[in-house]
């Protein structure tokens, strides 16, 4: 799908396969490219295989196959040392005997850069985490963003054309994460370094990267910028995994061109769009946003199908009304609706239909 | 209070088994109370005479005497004291238990003069340097054996170095601490690569690892011990094996025990485990993300290790090294069994004076100075290194 023309390709995995005993692959055929100056978020699932990735791509894990290609050339034979790529740690692997400064200085030290130039970088590094006074502390007299900003630094201050990043955020609480993910995008788009970042967060995923990686079971599940993720998930594990999302199951009865009509195992019938389904007859399991779905009957087209649905609760969070309720034998289907003035207050036990444009709901596989 | 009741029978072993007996050497390194109670008439008299002088003692003091020895012999106490006098000069204690019967027979009231009487039942009686002796001794609290330790005496004129034939006690102790030195550091060298191995490798492997280690710490130490007399010996499992090699010719078979050389490499053997574990489990603390970092940030594997690894394994080092040091300097055992004389520590010499000797004094003035050098090395680490930076877990 990315055929972002080949040789602009600044990072490139090509048909990679990782195995720790010889028998179950961590990583399966992992085909990626990366143009310059991309900031690409590896998403998913603990054990997906994203960690193992970084890792062949840092050097601290050898592929079992395929190849790994860093600016045009293969870096499978290349030791860690020699392939120049910043890294951030998830506990950030501040060297505690080391003053900051002194961290700073490190890696500049063994490239024997001059002492008045490693000054002048360790300087420019630090202000440009706005840590410029905290030289002299040790690692441990620091709060964790504190820190986290340091190893940050450390990673630029030989700049370095690629940064990886292994959950850097995990171990900060939400407001300060929130925050270093404005500061470390501004960064890597200032500094045009291109970014590999890898969470198990999808907030974190969606706000901060140009395209991200959705992993599960070794594979990439779907590679896309994060709108296009969202909205257009292409198989069931990315629209369960990205964002808030119902599901109803069902067989597809047929299919015509862009929509298709899906039968739910409870008899009734709803409009889809057929994604991973090809023929009238088999199941699938259809995917639709909370935000999607519609009760008011003027908004919805005349001919659409619609559901019965009851409403089983109601939450009040402020910005957005959020109901739960019982449709086609699902008791948690949630439907969002934006507290606007002429927003309706549904009680608990109201019987209403909902419906949704069929772009809205995609019909993905079983 | 509760929690008091719970460590209360620790409580009272820690109190009878540690605190009272160290409490009880270092009160035993001083006391001297023997000379004054057994001869507190003579004491007296000799209060008045001068030791530096070249007159023996007047009549008066030599009849305190006969009173005092009357009393003593009666109580058998006179040996005792010969014994403890005999410490500090040699020929007191045969001096003592020779007169005892003649002496005896005196009746201190009638028979006077004694002076002449007395220089007749032993010569020694005619002699300066004995009431010299009695004199310096006579003090309660003495000096004496801590100077003895450090191979000086108390005399009339003040502390002075013993005979050169005599001095072997602050040799022997530098000894102590220079093979301890070399013991330790042996076991440095020894312990850290395995060490390193243990924290790095995988479980299974790492654990097999361990069980090897811990396996001699299992067996006894007398077991280990003789099991190096034979390893060592001339005709010994080593020699035979370099001879059978060719590296050794027959006639020129290593001497390598019950000297130095042999106490170094069983004691380096034997307190190996005290060395891998603390620095295992401090190696086990350092995150490998650390050598990570790192590599990232271009590091060869050597700058890695010496500028990342090995200062964060110095608390392992420093923990590792107190315990063999201060374990090695008070050891006994397995010097005794390989050391000969030349491989013997000041211990052994603790041993002499505790069994064969029976002086117990100096044995306490030994021990207590081994004390006082093991707290002023822990004192001097804490400021050096801190002791916060030990881990042993």
């Amino acid at each position: 799908m990315t055929d972002l023309s080949n040789d602009a390709a600044f990072v490139e995995f090509q048909r990679v396969q990782k195995s720790y005993d010889g028998e179950i692959l961590v990583v399966k055929d992992l085909n990626l490219s990366m143009p310059k100056g991309e900031f690409l978020t590896m998403l998913g699932p603990s054990g997906s295989g994203k960690t193992t990735c970084l890792m062949m791509l840092a050097g601290f894990e050898t592929a079992t196959h395929g190849e790994i290609m860093l600016d045009g050339q293969p870096i499978n034979n290349i030791p860690p040392h020699k392939r120049g790529i910043g890294m951030v740690f998830q506990n950030y692997a501040l060297f505690p005997h080391m003053t900051v400064a002194e961290n700073l200085s490190f890696p500049l030290e063994v490239r024997k850069i001059g002492k008045s130039d490693r000054e002048a970088k360790v300087k420019r590094a630090l202000d440009m985490v706005q840590m410029g006074d905290f030289g002299n502390r040790r690692p441990a007299q620091l709060s964790g963003g504190q820190q986290q900003r340091i190893a940050l630094a450390r990673a630029l201050v030989f700049e370095p054309e690629l940064v990886l990043m292994d959950e850097p955020l995990g171990a900060l609480d939400k407001q300060l994460r929130e925050h270093m993910q404005f500061e470390i995008t501004r960064l890597a788009h200032e500094l045009g370094i291109t970014t590999v970042y890898v969470t198990h967060d999808q907030t974190e995923a969606l706000t901060m990267s140009d395209r991200v990686a959705v992993f599960d079971d070794g594979r990439i599940q779907q590679l896309a910028p994060p709108d296009q993720l969202y909205e257009e998930p292409e198989n069931s594990f990315v629209a369960q995994f990205i964002g808030e999302n119902n599901t109803l199951e069902g067989t597809v009865k047929s299919i015509n061109g862009n929509t298709c009509i899906v039968t739910l195992d409870d008899g009734s019938e709803i409009d889809a769009m057929p994604v991973n389904v090809s023929r009238p007859g088999e199941r699938t399991t259809v995917s639709i946003r909370p935000e999607r779905v519609e009760f008011n009957k003027d908004r919805l087209h005349s001919d659409a199908h619609t559901l019965k649905a009851q409403v089983k609760e109601f939450i009040y969070m402020g910005d957005v009304f959020r109901f739960r309720m019982s449709v086609a034998g699902n008791d948690d289907f949630i439907v969002k609706t934006r507290n606007a003035p002429d927003a309706v207050r549904l009680k608990p036990g109201e019987e209403i239909e909902i419906g949704w444009l069929t772009q809205d709901c995609r019909a993905l596989d079983a | 209070m509760r929690a008091l009741m719970l460590i209360a029978p620790l409580l009272v072993f820690v109190l009878l088994s540690f605190v009272i007996p160290i409490a009880s050497m270092l009160f035993r390194s001083v006391e001297n109370g023997i000379v004054s109670e057994t001869l507190p008439l003579t004491v007296e008299a000799l209060d008045g005479w001068d030791a530096d002088g070249d007159q023996l003692p007047d009549e008066a003091i030599y009849e305190a005497f006969v009173r005092d020895m009357v009393v003593a012999i009666e109580a058998k106490k006179h040996t005792r004291l010969g014994s403890r006098l005999n410490y500090e000069e040699t020929g007191m204690s045969s001096m003592f238990r020779k007169s005892g019967r003649a002496l005896k027979k005196l009746n201190p009231d009638t028979d006077g003069p004694f002076k002449d009487q007395l220089i007749d039942i032993h010569d020694g009686f005619g002699e300066l340097q004995t009431w010299r002796v009695i004199k310096t001794h006579s003090v309660e609290v003495t000096n004496g054996y801590f100077l003895n330790a450090i191979d000086m005496q108390r005399t009339h004129e003040g502390a002075v170095s013993q005979p050169e034939d005599k001095q072997i006690l602050v040799k022997l102790f530098i000894r102590t601490m220079f093979m301890s030195l070399i013991i330790t550091g042996s076991c440095i060298l020894l312990a850290y690569p395995i060490s390193y191995l243990l924290a790095t490798l995988p479980m299974r492997v790492s654990n097999l690892l361990m069980i090897l280690v811990l396996l001699p710490f299992w067996t006894s130490l007398l077991v280990r011990t003789s099991a190096w007399k034979v390893m060592l010996q001339q005709q010994g499992v080593i020699n035979d094996t370099l001879v059978w090699l060719g590296l050794v010719s027959d006639s020129a078979r290593l001497i390598i025990i019950n000297n130095q050389i042999g106490t170094i490499i069983a004691m380096t053997h034997i307190l190996l485990p005290f060395m891998i574990l603390p620095m295992y489990s401090v190696m086990q603390t350092i995150p490998v993300t650390y050598t990570r970092a790192a590599k990232s940030m271009g590091a060869t594997n050597w700058t890695t290790f010496w500028r990342i690894y090995f200062p964060q394994s110095i608390p392992g080092i420093g923990a590792g090294s107190i315990l063999v040091f201060i374990l090695s300097i008070g050891y006994y055992i397995t010097p005794e069994i390989v050391g000969g004389t030349k491989g013997v520590f000041i211990s052994n010499r603790i041993a002499y004076h505790i069994s064969s000797s029976l002086n117990w004094g100096l044995a306490a003035a030994l021990g207590t100075i081994l004390l006082g050098v093991v707290l002023i090395l822990y004192w001097a680490y804490d400021k050096i290194v801190g002791i916060d930076n030990v881990k042993l877990g």
